[in-house]
């Protein structure tokens, strides 16, 4: 057989027919489900007397609509509580398993199924959710869906996909002291655009690459769709089965050795030819802040926002100018000169334990500046917890920020925790659409080192410089 | 599905790239559980201000506007979330066609299904639609699936690429899962080669 990428493995081993005139039929491994894109989906086989096919390969939880205040009280906004009983009626109905609001288990949907096991190398793995991608980071094939291919999921376990192309994006060299998987995603997005890679895979290589931890690479492929592709994989190695074993649904004793043969074999073979290739000199990468209202509007924090006469095209002059209008701020500023109103550590971007280590580092013996409010928000009730364990909510909270429950919370401001018109937000979320963190919300993407350094200085600081305690 | 076959109707130019779902329909809407009734919400925070009253200065508030049924904007339109909350919202509100250079993979995907054609045109002839549309009265075009192409019959013509089996599933509004199911004895097949794996039957 002639030699494949990491993506042809996986996409071959579940092409379940390709009819000639037709799209070839995907099988999915795991269909994650959340409140959000379903409750229409589950209406839709109700109307056409449909069952889900496979309840054991489908896993739902509630992250997006639910408060982040203490558990137990009731869901205040009665909207937000209708859909989250919905899903809830639909999971007893189909036999669906749902992670619910009490469960010690509940968390952001992309956070969980790596947490819990579920996600594993090799997989096709699909949810109504555009950061389903993040589950790439295990080398497996995860791409979001919208609500009728939800339905068609839970009616037939099988997607009919067109073949998407490949890109790699092979980073050289090691990331610096203070430079996160936050800032490669951020750079590489502002290399190549937020629609450089429509209608490819990415696969990450190189040796920034494989010197990422886990949550890293999740990170990394997580923000894949904001570049436009629907998929970012990372081929597994010791890093990944090492985070996988012994995880409550990981394969046991032999189970596990025949598993991680056949996931070392999914590596992509020597002389496999990518559609594209995009090289990035991870050495060169600083911390980055967005500055505009999409994630490829970025430059490093040391640098100033762009001149309007920078961009070549009109069409991107133009959408700078609305972007820095929207933004209120003036072309030449320098980043470190914009302060900042509410901060925000959370989101399926950067909520694991790694990203709240790295907060609480930087915390640690500080305080939150008075003009700030600042909320942290783990991305699981297990990350909570131990968290918790390692007496990171104690820094948090001695330093003030607000240690809250677990979900998707104001990375799209969905729930409560939203921005007011024009406050100003350092955030590690993933978009920073007008409007994506409340009304007339002005959002900072920054990694949770970045953050937190602006927690406490007021201002976007360059955490390289930062003086930790 | 509600098929597209051709369709004649008011352009309306959304000048701006990278319009992302966000926009299309803000969050704020997306906790309804039906499909329908998104149109009143469509670009809502373009369209009303924060006190809900109109805005001075949205497209769609032009009374020339007002009957649109096909959209032309910029490039990578639906970009972002995967909510098909916003191909409801355009649908609902009366729009059965969007033109842009380009097209975020979800979006183009979710339209597929509820009958809303994305055509795809190069940069130099959107810019020539969004031209006529703005400086045209009652400026409109003829989208034809069967033949696609693209006219206005004014002197401006333009062909578009679909892959063949997108085309007939619009053409004949056909409800794909039943295409998938009719593959029942292959799907069958590769589950009994792939059983669910012995730790996810503790979940049931």
């Amino acid at each position: 057989m002639s030699a494949r990428t990491l993506f042809e493995k996986v996409w071959d081993a579940h092409l379940v027919t390709a009819p000639e005139g037709q799209p070839p039929l995907l099988y999915i491994d795991l269909h994650l489900v959340h409140e959000v894109t379903s409750p229409q989906a589950f209406d839709g086989l109700r109307a056409n007397g449909r069952q889900v096919r496979q309840p054991l390969r489908t896993v739902a939880t509630v992250d997006h609509n639910v408060p982040t205040t203490p558990r137990g009280l009731p869901v205040a906004d009665p909207i937000a509580a209708k859909q989250i009983e919905a899903l809830q009626k639909n999971c007893r109905e189909f036999g669906v398993p749902l992670f619910d609001m009490d469960s010690p288990e509940q968390g952001i949907v992309h956070v969980i199924g790596p947490e819990l096991g579920i996600t594993q190398p090799g997989m096709t793995i699909v949810c109504g959710d555009s950061h389903t991608s993040t589950h790439g980071a295990f080398g497996s094939l995860a791409f979001g869906i919208g609500t009728s291919e939800v339905e068609h999921v839970l009616a037939t376990q099988c997607l009919p996909q067109k073949k998407p192309k490949t890109m790699q994006i092979d980073v050289r060299d090691k990331l610096a002291e203070g430079v996160t998987a936050k800032d490669l995603a951020l750079g590489i997005i502002g290399q190549i655009g937020t629609d450089g890679a429509t209608g490819y895979v990415i696969e990450y290589t190189g040796e920034a690459v494989r010197g990422l931890s886990m949550e890293g690479r999740m990170t990394l492929c997580n923000m894949s769709i904001e570049a436009g592709a629907r998929a970012g994989m990372v081929a597994p190695d010791e890093v990944t089965f090492a985070y996988a074993q012994g995880r409550r649904f990981a394969p046991q004793d032999k189970d596990w050795e025949d598993a991680m043969a056949s996931w070392r074999a999914l590596a992509t073979d020597p002389g496999a030819k990518y559609d594209r290739v995009v090289e990035i000199d991870a050495a060169a990468l600083a911390p980055f802040v967005t500055w505009g209202t999409n994630p490829g509007m970025v430059v490093p924090v040391t640098a100033r926002i762009p001149e309007l006469a920078s961009f070549s095209l009109e069409s991107d002059r133009r959408a700078a100018e609305q972007a820095l209008a929207y933004m209120d701020l003036q072309p030449g500023t320098p980043i470190e000169q914009i302060a900042v109103d509410r901060v925000f550590i959370g989101s399926c971007t950067n909520s694991r334990i790694e990203d709240l280590r790295a907060a609480a580092r930087v915390a640690k013996g500080h305080h939150v500046h008075g003009k700030v409010r600042a909320m942290v928000v783990p991305g699981s009730q297990a990350i909570k917890h131990a968290a918790e364990q390692e007496g990171l909510h104690r820094i948090f909270q001695d330093a003030g920020f607000e240690w809250r429950e677990s979900g998707c919370s104001m990375c799209l401001g969905m729930n409560p925790d939203i921005l007011q018109p024009g406050e100003r937000c350092a955030s590690t979320s993933n978009r920073n659409f007008e409007g994506r963190q409340g009304r007339g919300g002005r959002t900072h993407l920054v990694s949770p080192m970045m953050a937190a350094a602006a927690a406490i200085t007021g201002r976007f600081t360059d955490i390289r410089n930062w003086r930790f305690r | 599905m509600r098929p597209f076959q051709k369709h004649t109707g008011i352009v309306a130019p959304l000048d701006r790239v990278n319009v992302d779902t966000d926009q299309i329909i803000p969050k704020q809407f997306l906790k309804r559980i039906e499909r329908t009734g998104f149109g009143e919400f469509l670009f809502y925070d373009w369209r009303f201000s924060g006190d809900g009253k109109k805005t001075a200065d949205f497209v769609l508030h032009e009374a020339r506007y007002e009957k649109a049924t096909i959209l032309v904007a910029g490039k990578n339109f639906g970009c972002g979330s995967s909510r098909e909350h916003a191909v409801w919202a355009l649908a609902d509100y009366g729009f059965r066609v969007v033109i842009a250079p380009s097209f975020a993979d979800i979006f183009a995907n979710n339209s597929l299904k509820n009958g809303l054609l994305t055509v795809r045109l190069s940069e130099d002839q959107v810019a020539e639609i969004m031209r006529r549309a703005k400086g045209t009265a009652d400026y409109r075009l003829t989208v034809d699936l069967e033949t696609l192409r693209v006219e206005d019959g004014q002197g401006f013509s333009a062909t578009f690429t679909m892959d063949d089996f997108s085309r007939h599933c619009l053409l004949n509004g056909l409800d794909d899962i039943g295409l998938t199911l009719q593959h029942e004895a292959a799907i069958a097949g590769y589950e009994a080669k792939h059983p669910v794996h012995a730790a996810m039957k503790s979940l049931g």
